[in-house]
């Protein structure tokens, strides 16, 4: 029996030349990602728990600040002096208010055939460069940071073939949102999702980090794009060479085969507080349900791309004067790009407010936080209940032009309307 | 016998924790917090010991290892769940939290109620009915008796 592409890529992290599913092995690590959601708790672990503190391989660590930054009260700040003293004592590699942890892994870090530890959930975005990601906790990775390996089980596959093109006005956000709406919070718990067919392949690879990114509210443990000649370009315009361009075996195993026509996808809202509580706009909008804030950003819907989509929506109108409009870019590149291209001058003049690189309205307590009852449309990657700030708010999601229309209108709608 | 906190299906960590807690100094000052949005009054209520049973995908959503930490610092004995969301679990298991997997329980126990958990025979008692969890695959185990993952790689390297 032949090996799935995830399966690859645990044999050559175990180097062994065939694992399957269950079987439990001990892996060497390529990389580890921590954020400062988590690192203040691993650095005191670090000092305090463990016999003989020691870190195997400083250049496969990287430390990220993304979460709250800039400090936005004092005990943050002390949190972050933490994770940055130690990063600087020990030599890893610390990126503060640069971007979202995952747009950086991608653009300065992430190789096709890897494995990857990061202590956050959507480390499964690096699958749109043909790596596995996956998220853990805090003492998991700091088992990972001092020994340079960890354990994994190795999971089932599901593969998603997607076959044609997403119609205009229709972004992967929808196709994902789509996928988890059919398959629900719990369809892919402990596996991998794999992305093949040429559906997947007419996606640019930031398209595919959408998919990969938001595997996780399956309950995958990685979510994989086969890799092909766009990660190659991906990679060396970035600097980097890739090597492990694995392909799942023709006689492997998939636990369930899933087939997605990309013509036929629509776009989607997802209403509270189950990312699998998928809607329709055309269905949604004929509620006309108001909002009070609208959020374009995230490791998930944060890109030049999404932003682009944004600009030329709310280009040269305003945004409803009872709607705060958060626009945060995922990365200092994509903001940069944004500046250059004059987006941001758009959607400042169409009064949205443009914050610096983090994971801002998203994760719920850094900016843009919603009052009790209030109502959030947002390209986020959750909508739990008080995600986004008060446990009565609420938290729709949609993509970047539903966002922006949306903004305009002041109540959930698409760009045609 | 031990208390039973009952909980739905796809109880999320924002649930367990939520975000704006996660960066206060330790776990000590964040687990009066526990399930703040479902009863701000549970962490008053819990005692060591209480276990909580769930449905299906107890501890979706995020990586934070403070969800299973706070339910560990009030004391709770065991999550026992029809299933659970695999980095919950693995945290779980990685800071010493019993994660139990048992798909009959939750229709037979209430709220408020009592159960016995044998945790070495792996076996729950509910008024003298007993239902049997699904064993944990032995390196799954062994991090669990060892006190968790640091704990056991303090013992590798004695």
């Amino acid at each position: 029996m032949g090996m799935t592409l995830g399966e690859k890529i645990i044999a050559r992290a175990a180097g062994v030349d065939f694992v399957k599913p269950n079987d439990i092995h001990t892996v060497t690590l390529d990389r580890m990602m921590s954020n400062d959601g988590t690192t203040h708790l691993t650095v005191d672990m670090y000092h305090n728990k463990l016999k003989n503190p020691k870190i195997a391989d400083k250049d496969k660590v990287v430390f990220i600040m993304d979460h709250n930054v800039p400090a936005e009260n004092p005990k943050t700040a002390e949190a972050h002096k933490k994770m940055r003293d130690f990063a600087i004592e020990n030599d890893i590699k610390l990126y503060e208010g640069q971007g979202v942890c995952h747009q950086i892994m991608m653009e300065d870090y992430v190789c096709p055939g890897e494995l990857i530890f990061g202590a956050d959930s959507h480390t499964t975005s690096y699958g749109a460069l043909g790596a596995f990601g996956t998220g853990v906790g805090c003492t998991d990775f700091l088992y990972a940071m001092t020994t340079g390996t960890s354990w994994v089980m190795v999971p089932e596959t599901i593969r998603f073939n997607l076959h044609g093109k997403l119609r205009e006005g229709v972004y992967p956000r929808d196709l994902i949102l789509t996928i988890i709406g059919d398959i629900g919070a719990n369809g892919a718990n402990y596996k991998i999702m794999e992305f093949a067919g040429d559906g997947a392949h007419n996606l640019s690879v930031d398209d595919r980090m959408v998919l990969c990114n938001l595997t996780v509210e399956a309950g995958a443990k990685a979510g994989i794009v086969e890799p092909d000649e766009k990660v190659v370009e991906y990679c060396k315009a970035h600097g980097r060479e890739a090597v492990h361009m694995f392909k799942s075996d023709e006689d492997a195993h998939f636990c369930e085969v899933y087939d997605y026509d990309l013509s036929k996808i629509e776009p989607v809202v997802v209403r509270p507080d189950f990312v699998d509580n998928f809607a329709l706009l055309k269905d949604v909008k004929k509620e006309k349900i108001a909002i009070d804030e609208a959020f374009l950003g995230s490791c998930n819907n944060g890109r030049i791309d999404d932003l682009r989509v944004a600009a030329e929506i709310v280009k040269g109108k305003q945004v409803d004067p009872k709607v705060r409009f958060i626009v945060a870019p995922a990365s200092k590149a994509v903001y940069i790009q944004a500046l250059e291209e004059g987006i941001i001058t758009t959607l400042m003049e169409a009064g949205a407010m443009v914050m610096n690189c983090n994971c801002s309205v998203c994760w719920g307590s850094c900016q843009g936080v919603i009052g009790e009852n209030e109502v959030l449309i947002s390209t986020g990657t959750r909508n739990f209940k008080g995600r986004a700030g008060a446990p009565s708010s609420k938290v729709y999601l949609a993509s970047a032009a539903t966002v922006a229309a949306s903004a305009l209108a002041g109540y959930i709608t698409g760009p045609e309307d | 016998m031990n208390k039973v906190w009952k909980f739905h299906n796809d109880v999320d960590t924002d649930q367990i924790i939520a975000s704006q807690y996660l960066l206060l100094p330790d776990i000590e000052a964040m687990k009066q917090y526990t399930f703040e949005s479902l009863d701000p009054d549970f962490a008053k209520k819990a005692q060591p010991g209480d276990l909580i049973v769930a449905g299906e995908n107890f501890g979706c959503g995020s990586s934070r290892e403070q969800a299973p930490s706070v339910l560990k610092a009030l004391g709770i004995k065991a999550v026992i769940a029809k299933s659970f969301a695999r980095i919950f679990y693995r945290n779980s298991i990685n800071i010493g939290l019993p994660v139990i997997v048992c798909k009959d329980l939750y229709e037979h126990v209430e709220d408020g109620g009592q159960a016995d958990l044998d945790l070495s025979a792996g076996t729950v008692t509910v008024d003298g009915q007993v239902f049997s969890c699904t064993k944990l695959p032995e390196y799954m185990q062994n991090i669990l008796n060892a006190g968790g993952l640091i704990a056991s790689l303090n013992k590798e390297e004695a």
